[in-house]
């Protein structure tokens, strides 16, 4: 039984590090067509903004009020990034999707180089706070208590964005643009903004999944968004462009599956059903669980 | 009188397709001037380039001015808030949003917006407020796409078959809507009912082969049926739903 619970656990804080990543390229994706394979760059730079922040931001370090700080740090950085990017690289390449790629693609390659000649290739360790390195008791299972952070930062970040969605004009708009962007622009509204708005929180959620990330394996590399970008596109096609629930539901799926048959079978086998479940879903649901709707 | 909208010589190319070539055409400053022509000759094309949809890779050649302002220079969101309404072929309302979300997102940005023009001209759509729009009948999206333009005041409204694919009686509401809405602001009107257009045009202009083939009145246009039959290759009596 404790091993049933300690799975699920494991396996829901590995799904929240999914969805973190995947909220962000599903909105991205579902308001602006535009496939971002960037988005690891802003896990990579909370990340890394965390790390440096811990050592040298006035206030900031790893522990208490101060790893807030360093986190907060960490996620604004990462917003910012990701605005920038939006603006300066995406902006001018709008409905050109292939520049869109090759840019994108680049961006992430020129990304892990630039970090990895600052700091190294080599894993630094992160700073954690003392009771993330400790475990909780849950049903007789001894859980991580850095799986258990991520899972309830991931509950929050999805519901902050279910909010948003529902209750703030910017919301409504971004609602409306996954259905129909050109539509909402013959309403009068510059739907650009929304895009600029939309990267920015996608940025700040993987953020979020760098810093927690971090404090969840002990450590930050330069290549540690590229590998979490995979299973997040993954998510995001199981669970449907656009939508953010669905990615919820699908990042529950993947990461459930992995742990489960990496326990029960082979170390690795996880990885191969999750790919063999995009297939099925592909195939049955291509639009995915819930399809192109930014649901609120 | 002078004219709300001139357009000049307009051209547009779509993948490799010359849809437009060489339109020019005056919109009446009061009125329903309306839009004529057999399927695909660039009914639709014409009011999108008006409005600056026209996709990308596109070509758009020639001048569209209302007032003295040039429209090919500025981005569709800033035409619209200018006062330049368009209800879409197909309504296009936002089927996933309530019809109180289709109608909020239609506000626009420093302009009080008239809530109590639109729901005394369609008080179904406040009945129907917490209702998906996706869930709605063709009508009733007609009337959420009517109400959203109307919202605001406009200085030009261009709307795209507002009667396509709707039952008799609908077409008859819609018919009396659009009429009493032209009587405080101009329109542009693509419609292929002629019993619509009878009702409601004050001038039309005829396209054929991305050219304009014949304008002027549309009450005269209507009442020579040859004229009418070789222009539409329609008899002015027939397609026609009871308006």
């Amino acid at each position: 039984m404790s091993t049933i619970v300690l799975l699920t656990l494991t396996g829901l804080g590995l799904a929240a590090l999914y969805f973190l990543v995947a909220s962000g390229l599903s909105l991205v994706f579902g308001l602006a067509d535009v496939l971002n394979f960037a988005h690891g760059l802003f896990l990579s730079v909370g990340a890394y903004g965390t790390w440096w922040a811990a050592q040298h931001l006035p206030g900031a370090g790893a522990t208490g009020f101060g790893f807030v700080l360093a986190v907060a740090f960490g996620v604004v950085a990462g917003a910012v990034v990701a605005a920038l990017v939006e603006l300066v690289m995406i902006r001018p390449l709008y409905s050109r999707t292939i520049e869109q790629v090759l840019v994108t693609v680049g961006l992430s390659l020129a990304g892990v180089a630039l970090l990895q000649a600052t700091w190294g290739a080599d894993p630094r360790p992160f700073p954690r706070p003392a009771w993330t390195q400790r475990v909780t008791d849950v049903l007789g299972a001894k859980v991580p208590n850095s799986g258990l952070l991520l899972i309830v930062a991931a509950a929050a970040v999805l519901a902050a964005i279910l909010l948003f969605l529902r209750y703030t004009r910017y919301g409504l708009v971004i609602r409306a643009g996954v259905e129909n962007r050109e539509m909402v622009t013959a309403l009068g509204i510059d739907v650009r903004k929304a895009f600029t708005l939309v990267f920015a929180i996608g940025g700040a959620a993987a953020a979020l999944a760098g810093a927690l990330g971090g404090v969840y394996f002990g450590s930050v590399s330069p290549g540690q968004g590229g590998s979490l970008l995979i299973f997040a596109f993954i998510v995001v096609v199981i669970g449907g462009m656009g939508s953010v629930v669905g990615s919820a539901y699908a990042a529950v799926a993947v990461g459930l599956l992995q742990q489960f048959v990496n326990y029960y079978g082979t170390s690795g086998a996880g990885d191969v059903c999750v790919v063999a479940l995009l297939a099925i879903v592909l195939l049955l649901r291509p639009q995915g669980i819930a399809g192109k709707a930014a649901t609120a | 009188m002078t004219a709300v909208l001139t357009v000049r010589d307009l051209s547009v190319r779509i993948a490799g397709l010359h849809i437009l070539q060489g339109v020019s055409f005056d919109v009446a400053p009061t009125g329903v001037t309306v839009l004529l022509g057999r399927n695909g000759v660039g009914k639709t094309t014409t009011l999108r380039a008006i409005l600056g949809l026209t996709p990308r890779g596109g070509e758009v050649r020639g001048e569209i001015r209302m007032a003295e302002q040039r429209l090919t220079e500025r981005p569709t969101h800033r035409l619209v808030r200018d006062g330049l309404g368009y209800v879409p072929e197909d309504r296009c309302v936002f089927a996933g949003l309530t019809v109180a979300e289709n109608l909020r997102l239609a506000e626009r940005r420093g302009v009080k917006p008239a809530y109590d023009r639109v729901y005394e001209l369609f008080p179904e759509l406040l009945r129907r407020g917490r209702q998906r729009a996706g869930s709605l009948s063709g009508g009733q999206q007609q009337m959420l796409a009517i109400g959203r333009v109307l919202l605001s005041d406009n200085r030009l409204l261009l709307i795209d078959e507002p009667t396509k694919g709707l039952a008799p009686k609908v077409v008859t509401e819609v018919a009396e809507v659009l009429e009493r809405v032209a009587v405080t602001v101009p329109v542009l009107l693509v419609e292929q009912n002629l019993a619509v257009v009878r009702r409601l045009a004050s001038d039309a202009v005829v396209l054929a082969a991305g050219r304009v083939a014949w304008s002027g009145d549309a009450a005269r246009l209507l009442g020579e049926p040859e004229l009418t039959r070789s222009l539409l290759g329609v008899g002015s009596h027939t397609r026609e739903v009871s308006a």
